[in-house]
Parts: structure tokens; C-alpha cells; sequence
């Protein structure tokens, strides 16, 4: 009994203090569902409530089972990988496809290139996006040009780079990179962000299939927090389609991965204490991005919100809000706002004050609205 | 002002003659047949390939290989026919006419960019691919105009790359840094130093995961072998046994850097440390076929082998480097005079009677012709259609912002 209201006691503190100071909430419920038409006409046999981690682990089996050529590498996936995305896979698919490599991700990256060309779909992960660096060579002079500047003789269309990427609370400066806008800087590529379970394992299946070399960055923020219905068998969600998460009228707010969940949270608020519809968009795939969507919506709204964690200087909001005023300048009733991170490096105990929460994009809305 | 050093490859013959008492006049070949010893000057060559006898001509090595970690091939003795030796002549002086063509092509201004020619190097491809099987795949650096005649190129096909035409290697939009070859499994052509390792490693992997019981030949020169991503592959090579041969082309200079000051320990073929490696002498194409025969066998039946291939090229790095303010011109002429593949070939044939001075001029000929005549030809070649600008970015054709403000280029007349 004693122990019990204690515990009460603790939560509804908790509470009052992580709202106090905007720190963003994510309950086990997030408050966004991956696409429906995925699931619909599916019966409880062929769906399974899993979290993020897990629908990836359940879209490479998949893929390992569908394609004898697919094999996954990276550090330490064979035991699980440090975020358990790839737990079971060696004991089903064996050694031979399920393997460690040493820590070296400009080698991992090349010898993912090479495997590629040759008619293996290799499944790479930097174990942190934050280590990508040493393979940015690689992925940008090999990968994304292989098929250019051999005529279309040869490809890495086989090539996928799984990487976790984004904020976690504590992660600071290298583990809670967002690298999207140096990879969506580069043709050739395809760079990839899942914001539920569903999504997930729709978008990597799509994402390994696709005959591009695609950068899959998956939320680490999301593994644990979000948690879904996802179906059981093979399907896919199309690559450079973005989707409406939820429709409004007022403000056009677009954002893609862990954000999506704070951006819907704020479009709550906006509508509970504004009164303001806004429409959120999740863009899925960053580039090539889908500009229709997001330029339909705003010839509808005339106000764009756009957030990402990763800094705002150069990051992919200036890019959208870049090609919205060319091609929708005489719709719009207000400049186009970015809500990121601050041009620092991700910060460690200032992670609460950079981040783009839910406080500062319900301002942006507000302000956007008032302009 | 540089200092005067001395090419590495005689420091290295000297050793090694020195080491396996061979005699300092060139080898002279051992006839097996008593019936080819009498053939006259006057025999056609294209006949002799069907006498009666088996043809086989045995070549003693030169220059013994250096090994680390590995036996090394067993016979000295390198077992070829006067139709090889005829033909290695003709290959190697074929890729030095492409490049003297190029370079032409260069300062008329038809080719822009950057040009890496192949003079004096010419054994080290034509002996490596010789000892290759046809399904072996083939990597290399930025310098491969010599691997892309040897797979899939023709004159025609790679002077037009060069000028970026459209019946180029790679659809003229690669140039002479990016000939490839889907047909003939030669995957470039790779302008960034040493990434095509890895990558090369990668195809080798790919070989073995679907297990075709091919190897994969990865080419790089004496500045990449100090890259890191070496290193890495090298560690990932060992420790899954790929099927994977390093040749480290080491022509003495990378760029304009003498290898004794970029590398701590000159001697790249232990630089794979537990990986087995082997030292030749890149300028005899014999002695190039023989070790790479030992490596494709090695690389095919038990793990990674590094190969270094001691050669020299007279040309500068690249067109921008004319190549004489890094070393001495006495020292590219004293290689030119002593050490030329193509010259120690004719040598050979000369002395063992194979072929008169004059049907070594007809081969000559007839290859200056062929090589004009495709200059020619791709001179007048047509450019590629600007909507290649935009193609095979990705497999599918996506939208590419501002691309009509490209419909004013034309490309330079």
C-alpha cells in the first residue's frame, strides 16, 4: 500500500516536471500510427504489436528469407546488435550471412560497395550515424557515382545502409547525430527515415529492394517507445511518397522520424488551446523528397512549419522551404518557419534547451498563425 | 631540390641478382624443339604456331620474387610459346601507342581533365591479366587505360571515353579515370586513391559468398598502399580467407613523392604483415605472368596474397606533371634504356630467333595504324545526348531540379 502510493506519488511528479520544462513525453502509445492501409483487411493471425527494434528485426528476416543473396554486416550484429535489431537472425540465416566485422566503417562501407556490384544485397550498419564519417567516401564517391560514371554498366542498387541516428535524451555530441542533410546533398543516393514500427518495416523492405543505394536511418529514440500493430508477412511502403498523417487547414507542419512524434503532439496542443488545424506530413523518404505533397498542402494552408533535430543552418528544412517558395510564393500568408536544432554541436547537458520540442513548435504555430 | 634517388628498381635487382647468381646479360631462351631451332627468318610466325612440335619454349627468371609468409611458385622455369611472346609484344606495344595517343590528344586539347598515362608500365598489366582466367574480376586505380584494352576496350572505344563521346567505354561520361567493363568483369577505373580496395574486396567477397571460384585482382600504387582503408581490408581479407590479390603498382613515386619519404617501410609487400605477400620485377612481363599465376592459385585455394610489382613510368603522374621536378631526367632515361618492357620483349624474340626485325616492325605497323585509325574515327565521333547529363543517377529517370537551365551547354568544339 505505502509502496504503491509512493510510486503514484513519483509519476505524478515526474510528470509535472518534465512538462514544466517541455521535455518531450513519449509514452509506450505514441501518438501517431504508422500508414493503415497496410494493415487493413488483415486479420489478428497475420499483425503482431511490436516495437521499432523488432519490426526491423522482423523486415530483415524477410528480406534474408525472400533474397538467398541478402546478408547482413556490420559491428556486432551477430549477437543482436547493440539495439537488438538484428537478435535471432544468425541462428536462422547462419553465420555465412548474419556477420561481424571489425570496427572499421570506411572498410565496411567499400566492401558493402564491392559486394553490391557483384550481385550480393548487402545489408551494412554503422553501428551509430555518428560514425558514419570515416565511410562518407566511400558512400559518396563510390556508392552514390558507380552507376553514372560507369555508363549504367555497373551499380550498388543493392546496397543498404542501415544506421541508428537522432537524439536520445543523454546520447550528446556522438550518438544523437541526425547526418540526413549530407547524404540528401549528394545524387545518386536515397536517404530513408522511418517514424513508426510499421512504417519501418515497410519503408527498409522497400529500402533494401530498391535498386539504389539507400542510407536507412532509423530513430533510436523510437526502438523502444514505439509500439504498434505490424503485419507479420512481406509488404512494402513506396520510397520518395510522403503521407498526411493527420489533415488540417491552418498550417502545413512537416517533419519525418522521431520528430513526427513531438510535431504531433504539438499539433494537439495547437488545436486544443488555438484552435488551430494544422496538417502534419511525414515525408518518409528525405531525397528524393516528395515535393507534391508537401506543395499541395501548402497552397492549401499558405503557412509551412518545417522541424528537423539535426541544425538548422543547411539542414533539410532550408532545402524544403527553399523549393515551397519557388514553387508556392503566392500562397503563402507567412514567411516558412524552421523549428531545428541550434547550429552547435549536439550538446550533452544542454541537451533540453537545443532540442526542438514540442514548446517551441507550438510557438512557431502560434506565431505562424498570427503573422 | 629533389634528391637524386636513385629508382628502387635497381637497388632491388642488384640485391636480388646478387642473391640468385643469375647472369647480368638478358636470359636467353631454350629452345625444346630441335625442328623450331631451324626454323629461318623468313617463316611466317603466324605459321610456326602449327608445326609439329609442341612450340613450348621454357624462360629461366630473370629476377627471383621476394617472398613473405609463402613459398613462392616452385619452378623457375616459365613455360611459354613464341605465339605469347608475339602476342605480349603486341599487346604492350599496343597500350604504349594508346598512350602516346592520348597524350597527343591531350595537348591538341581534345581531352581535358586529368590524363594518367601508363608508359613504361606496360608488363605488369599484360603479365597479370595473361595469368588471369577470363571470369576473374579486375580493380584498379585511375591509371587503367592498359586494364581496359586488356577487358572490353578497343582503341576506338576508349580514345572516345577519353574525349567524352558517346561510343565511349562508359557512355562518355566516366573519361579516362572510369573505363569499365560489365562484360568482361573489370570493374575500373576509380579516381579516388585507394577506395577501390575495399570495394575490390567486396567483389572478391561476393565470389566466394556465391561461389564461383573466381579471384579478384585489386590494383593500387605505392601512395594509396599507406591509405587506412587498406590496412582495414587487409585485417577483413585475412580474417574470411577471401579470394582476393593486392598489387601494389610501385612505380617509385606517388604523385610527386619519392616512396622513401611517404612510406616508413618501403618494402609493401610485407605491409600486409600476416597477409602473404611477393616482390617482382614489374618491368618483365614474363616474371609478372609467373607470380601472378602463384597468386591466382594461391588467392583461389587459400586467402588474400599481396603482390608488389616493381615497375617505373617515364610520364609525369598525370598531364599536369611533367615528371622532372621529383626526379632526374638521367634516371627516366637510364630506366628507358635498361629496364623497358617492351624493348627487353623484343630483345628476347630477336635473340631466340622467334621473329626477323622486320616482322617485328609489320606488328608495329599494323598496330600504329589501327590505333590512328580509331583516333581518327573518335575524333569525329558524336557527343552523348545532353539528356545523359541526368541519366543513371539512379536506375529510374527522377525529376532533376534546374535541369532546363542546362539546354544552353554545349559541349567544347
Amino acid at each position: 500500500m505505502l509502496r504503491r502510493s509512493a510510486t503514484l506519488l513519483k509519476t505524478s511528479c515526474l510528470r509535472r516536471f518534465s512538462v514544466q520544462h517541455g521535455i518531450r513525453q513519449m509514452s509506450s502509445n505514441t501518438e501517431i500510427e504508422g500508414d493503415k492501409s497496410v494493415v487493413d483487411g488483415l486479420d489478428k493471425a497475420e499483425l503482431e504489436t511490436m516495437n521499432l527494434f523488432t519490426a526491423i528485426n522482423s523486415g530483415l528476416a524477410v528480406a534474408l528469407e525472400s533474397d538467398p543473396t541478402a546478408c547482413i554486416f556490420g559491428e556486432d550484429v551477430a549477437f543482436g546488435g547493440v539495439f537488438r535489431c538484428t537478435m535471432g537472425l544468425k541462428d536462422k540465416f547462419g553465420g555465412k550471412r548474419v556477420f561481424n566485422t571489425p570496427l572499421c566503417e570506411q572498410g565496411i562501407a567499400g566492401l558493402a560497395i564491392g559486394m553490391a556490384t557483384n550481385g550480393v544485397t548487402a545489408i551494412a550498419e554503422m553501428q551509430f550515424a555518428d560514425y558514419i564519417f570515416p565511410a562518407f567516401d566511400q558512400i559518396v564517391n563510390e556508392a552514390a557515382k558507380y552507376r553514372y560514371r560507369s555508363g549504367n554498366q555497373f551499380d550498388c542498387g543493392r546496397l543498404t545502409i542501415r544506421t541508428p541516428y537522432g537524439a536520445v535524451g543523454h546520447g550528446g555530441l556522438y550518438h544523437s547525430q541526425s547526418p540526413e542533410a549530407y547524404f540528401a546533398h549528394t545524387p545518386g543516393l536515397k536517404v530513408v527515415v522511418p517514424s513508426t514500427p510499421r512504417e519501418a518495416k515497410g519503408l527498409l523492405l522497400a529500402s533494401i529492394r530498391d535498386p539504389n543505394p539507400v542510407v536507412y536511418m532509423e530513430p533510436k529514440w523510437l526502438y523502444r517507445s514505439a509500439v504498434e500493430t505490424v503485419p507479420l508477412g512481406d509488404y512494402e511502403i513506396p520510397l520518395s511518397k510522403g503521407r498526411i498523417v493527420q489533415s488540417g487547414s491552418d498550417v502545413t507542419v512537416v517533419g519525418w522520424g522521431a520528430q513526427l512524434h513531438v510535431l504531433a503532439e504539438a499539433v494537439k496542443k495547437a488545436k486544443e488551446e488555438q484552435q488551430i488545424s494544422c496538417e502534419l506530413i511525414d515525408l518518409r523518404t528525405l531525397y528524393p523528397w516528395d515535393e507534391e505533397i508537401v506543395f499541395e498542402s501548402v497552397r492549401k494552408t499558405g503557412r509551412l512549419i518545417v522541424s528537423h533535430e539535426a541544425p538548422v543552418t543547411c539542414g533539410l528544412g532550408a532545402e524544403i522551404s527553399a523549393r515551397v517558395q519557388e514553387e508556392c510564393f503566392l500562397h503563402l500568408e507567412a514567411p516558412i518557419r524552421r523549428v531545428c536544432g541550434y547550429d552547435t554541436p549536439f550538446p550533452l547537458v544542454f541537451e533540453k534547451l537545443y532540442y526542438p520540442d514540442m514548446l517551441k513548435n507550438l510557438e512557431a504555430v502560434k506565431d505562424t498563425v498570427d503573422f | 631540390a629533389p634528391v637524386g634517388l636513385w629508382p628502387h628498381l635497381f637497388t632491388m635487382f642488384s640485391t636480388l641478382r646478387l642473391a640468385s647468381g643469375a647472369l647480368s646479360s638478358p636470359a636467353r631462351c631454350v629452345l625444346r624443339s630441335a625442328v623450331a631451332a631451324q626454323c629461318t627468318s623468313l617463316r611466317s610466325f603466324a605459321k610456326k604456331a602449327k608445326s609439329e612440335d609442341n612450340g613450348e619454349i621454357i624462360i629461366p627468371l630473370d629476377s627471383a620474387h621476394l617472398t613473405h609468409r609463402c613459398d613462392g611458385p616452385t619452378s623457375k622455369d616459365i613455360p611459354t610459346s613464341q605465339e605469347e611472346m608475339l602476342k605480349f609484344y603486341e599487346t604492350m606495344y599496343a597500350v604504349r601507342r594508346l598512350e602516346v595517343a592520348s597524350d597527343t590528344l591531350y595537348k591538341q586539347r581534345l581531352i581535358r581533365g586529368f590524363l594518367h598515362l601508363y608508359n613504361g608500365q606496360e608488363a605488369v598489366a599484360v603479365g597479370m591479366l595473361a595469368a588471369m582466367k577470363e571470369t576473374d574480376a579486375v580493380i584498379t586505380a585511375y591509371r587503367d587505360h592498359a586494364f581496359s584494352l586488356l577487358r572490353g576496350g578497343t582503341y576506338y572505344t576508349i580514345l572516345s571515353e577519353l574525349m567524352g563521346k558517346a561510343p565511349g567505354v562508359s557512355k562518355g561520361k566516366g573519361g579516362s579515370m572510369h573505363l569499365f567493363g560489365v562484360d568482361h568483369h573489370f570493374y575500373g577505373g576509380n579516381a579516388i586513391v585507394g577506395a577501390q580496395v575495399p570495394v575490390g574486396a567486396g567483389i572478391s567477397f561476393a565470389q566466394k559468398y556465391e561461389g564461383t571460384g573466381g579471384v579478384t585482382m585489386v590494383a593500387y600504387g605505392d601512395g594509396a598502399a599507406n591509405q587506412g582503408q587498406i590496412f582495414e581490408t587487409f585485417n577483413m581479407a585475412y580474417i574470411w580467407k577471401l579470394p582476393c590479390i593486392f598489387v601494389i603498382e610501385n612505380n617509385g613515386y606517388g604523385m610527386g613523392t619519392s616512396i622513401s619519404r611517404a612510406a616508413s617501410n618501403t618494402d609493401f609487400f610485407l605491409r600486409g604483415d600476416f597477409v602473404p605477400g611477393m616482390k617482382v620485377d614489374g618491368m618483365d612481363v614474363f616474371g609478372v605472368k609467373h607470380a601472378m599465376e602463384y597468386a591466382c592459385d594461391f588467392a583461389r585455394n587459400q586467402g588474400p596474397i599481396v603482390l608488389e610489382m616493381m615497375t617505373y613510368r617515364y610520364v609525369g603522374h598525370s598531364m599536369s606533371d611533367p615528371g622532372t621536378t621529383y626526379r632526374t631526367r638521367e634516371e627516366v632515361d637510364n630506366v628507358r634504356k635498361k629496364q623497358d618492357p617492351i624493348e627487353r620483349l623484343k630483345d628476347r624474340i630477336l635473340k631466340g630467333n622467334l621473329a626477323t626485325a622486320d616482322e617485328i616492325k609489320a606488328i608495329e605497323k599494323t598496330v600504329k595504324k589501327d590505333v590512328d585509325d580509331a583516333l581518327r574515327k573518335a575524333k569525329a565521333a558524336p557527343w552523348p545526348d545532353m539528356e545523359e547529363l541526368y541519366h543513371d543517377i539512379y536506375e529510374e529517370t527522377v525529376p532533376v531540379r534546374h535541369v532546363e537551365r542546362a539546354n544552353n551547354f554545349y559541349p567544347p568544339q
